[in-house]
């Protein structure tokens, strides 16, 4: 795989300048930032260690340590700047920052329009082909306005809100965290005083909304969901269920609430993951049409293949 | 295998950013211990050769060259340490902020990583990033069409596509010829806006759509973008976010109640079916909705939410025979 040694290349050319500037950086907290995990970051210094100027002579290597849990670098002079931005880097970021400056009232856009130039002007020519790509943010929703309203100022708001998977509609207080946009829906992000937890309400799902008089109190314990493990969040009393992921339903990984991922071969995914309710289950892979097969529990996969059946036959009788 | 080549390629780049002066092919062969292994010259060659275009397909600035000393046909190389390194520019904490917010619009689509690693190289002078004036309003974006990766590299690079394209309502998707000028995200969909080979117009796909393998058919740099195309427009004009079609469904009484709270007409039947009017923008989102209610709810019209739905339950028919099937024999 030629494609594995370049990018493993581009991740050591970038960690080298990354380590330089943190000398004694905990193993941990680097394995973090690079998205790796602690044992590929010590195969990487290894391979860090038999490499060199011409010669290679004990002196001309890289001296790398971590015996201690904590990382230093020695010895790296001709790579100790980064690589200059490549194309798809600077164009993820340029793009990212303009989709950002697009949304409707972010804080602080002096820092973005200042952090773009810098951007730009670190990119160079590689900041050209991002003219080519857009991410359109979209017209925000209705309750938009009050919702920002109520984080800036720091006040409760309450809700009346449809929950399709319960069918009926709630009322509840709401102490908002962040605004979210994912994939042109808009999402809220609170603590919720009726759940006692963190939750997320899809604006257009908001039937009606009131700023109160009453300072929001977000618990000190209440954490903001780290979305890179998806918009949903896992019980421990759910059933695992285990899916087969075509390339089209990939995108489930990064949504729900995945206890494991296996890359097969042919691009197909591995997926273990929990739900509370098989009939939530059910409709996400009926919707996503055969891009996806339940392997486990096997009474899943039955009803998943009654219901589809179910619900061709009315076709084919119609 | 794989290591063993990042060992070669990092030794390659530290002894061109090592030299001065050009090497020749020679000097590099007894600059990285990997290359001296090699049995032939014919090996070490195209090894070589291969590990070049590789490290400018990273966008090491190799240098070639000719040295004064030695005869004209022999060529040297090098890596500019100035060319090679990122400009320093240095950016304050609430900039590397904004930064990483940038970073995570790519969620973990298929710009994740780049978008990491240009995170961590604007990091490594040291600053570390200061979020605390950032109201959170984060925007996310994924690439869940297959055809997302090579689109983008053809619009990266200017090169033609051609691809099977299914229109809604026209059956078999048709092979299409496309210069690419842009790729636009539109309410969580992808959407590609170039000049049409086969209509001698601007057009829009809609990447979802794309059945099938995206080929390059010319080279690199060959596509030009013409001045002042605004592809956002263009996506914004042919995509319209508001409803513009209806679709009549029927639906199990009690069932469907996310299709029924925007249902523009409703009519309770006598036989435990409703018929609802729903509004919709885009025949394969509702077709995904509802396919979602499995038997509970069915399309009467149009033709194309139906077949939509209809292609939607016999792929997962096709996937979840019993038996544990091969699903490449079900899916032609």
């Amino acid at each position: 795989m030629s494609a594995g040694a370049t990018d493993r290349l581009s991740r050591l050319l970038a960690m080298v300048p990354y380590l330089v500037g943190r000398q004694g950086i905990p193993i941990a907290e680097a394995a973090a930032e690079f998205g790796i995990t602690e044992r590929q970051l010590v195969k990487d210094l290894e391979l860090l260690f038999v490499c060199g100027t011409p010669g290679h002579m004990p002196d001309d290597l890289i001296e790398a340590e971590w015996d201690d849990g904590h990382v230093y670098l020695g010895n790296v002079d001709p790579i100790a700047r980064p690589l200059r931005l490549a194309v798809d880097e600077a164009l993820a970021l340029v793009v990212g920052l303009r989709a950002l400056a697009d949304v409707p009232g972010l804080h602080d856009r002096d820092a973005l329009h200042r952090t773009l130039a810098k951007l730009e002007t670190a990119a160079g020519e590689a900041a050209t082909p991002s003219a080519h790509v857009a991410v359109d943010v979209g017209e925000p929703v209705g309750p938009l306005a009050d919702v920002r309203r109520a984080l800036a100022e720091g006040r409760r708001l309450h809700l009346t809100y449809f929950v399709p998977a319960r069918d009926e509609t709630t009322e509840r207080d709401v102490d908002p965290m962040r605004v979210l946009m994912v994939d042109g829906r808009w999402y809220l992000e609170g603590w919720c005083r009726r759940a006692e937890e963190v939750r997320l309400f899809r604006l257009d799902r908001v039937e009606a909304l009131q700023v109160l008089d009453v300072p929001a109190d977000v618990p000190a314990a209440a954490a903001q969901r780290d979305l890179r493990e998806g918009l949903f969040q896992p019980s421990p009393e759910d059933t695992v269920v285990t899916l087969e992921l075509d390339t089209a339903a990939h995108w489930v990984v990064d949504y729900y609430p995945v206890e494991s991922v296996d890359r097969m071969p042919d691009g197909l995914l591995l997926v273990r993951l929990r739900a509370a309710d098989s009939r939530w289950l059910r409709t996400l892979v009926l919707r996503l049409g055969g891009a996806a097969r339940v392997l486990d529990p096997p009474e899943l996969a039955e009803d998943v293949r009654r219901s589809a059946r179910d619900a061709l036959e009315a076709y084919v009788r119609a | 295998m794989s290591a063993q080549k990042t060992e070669r390629l990092l030794n390659l780049v530290i002894a061109l950013l090592s030299t001065r002066q050009l090497l020749s092919k020679a000097q590099i062969r007894a600059a990285v211990p990997q290359y001296a292994e090699c049995a032939t010259d014919e090996a070490f060659d195209r090894m070589f050769e291969r590990d070049k275009d590789e490290l400018r397909d990273m966008g090491v600035p190799l240098q070639t060259g000719h040295h004064d000393a030695w005869f004209d046909d022999e060529v040297g190389y090098r890596v500019d340490r100035a060319a090679y390194a990122l400009p320093e520019v240095r950016f304050e904490p609430d900039e590397l902020a904004v930064l990483g917010l940038a970073s995570r619009v790519w969620a973990q689509a298929s710009l994740a990583a780049p978008a990491n690693r240009a995170l961590l190289k604007l990091k490594a002078d040291g600053v570390e990033p200061d979020g605390a004036s950032l109201v959170g309003i984060e925007p996310r974006v994924r690439t869940s069409e297959p055809a997302f990766e090579p689109v983008y590299s053809a619009v990266r690079d200017r090169r033609a596509i051609r691809f099977p394209y299914r229109t809604p309502g026209a059956g078999e998707p048709v092979e299409r010829h496309l210069e690419p000028w842009g790729i636009v995200s539109r309410h969580g969909r992808w959407y590609v806006v170039g000049h049409d080979r086969d209509r001698g117009a601007t057009r829009v796909f809609r990447l979802s759509r794309v059945e099938g393998p995206v080929t390059p058919i010319g080279p690199p740099g060959e596509v030009s973008v013409p001045d002042g195309v605004d592809f956002r427009a263009q996506v914004s004009t042919l995509v319209p976010y508001r409803p513009s079609s209806q679709a009549v469904l029927r639906a199990r009484t009690g069932a469907g109640l996310a299709l029924r709270r925007r249902a523009t007409g409703s009519r309770a039947g006598s036989d435990g079916w409703d018929d609802l009017t729903v509004p919709y923008g885009d025949a394969e989102v509702l077709a995904e909705e509802v396919a979602g209610f499995g038997p509970d709810v069915r399309v009467v019209a149009p033709d194309e939410v139906r077949d939509a739905v209809v292609r939607r339950l016999e792929g997962v028919l096709a996937t979840s025979a019993p038996g544990g099937q091969d699903r490449h024999e079900a899916q032609p």
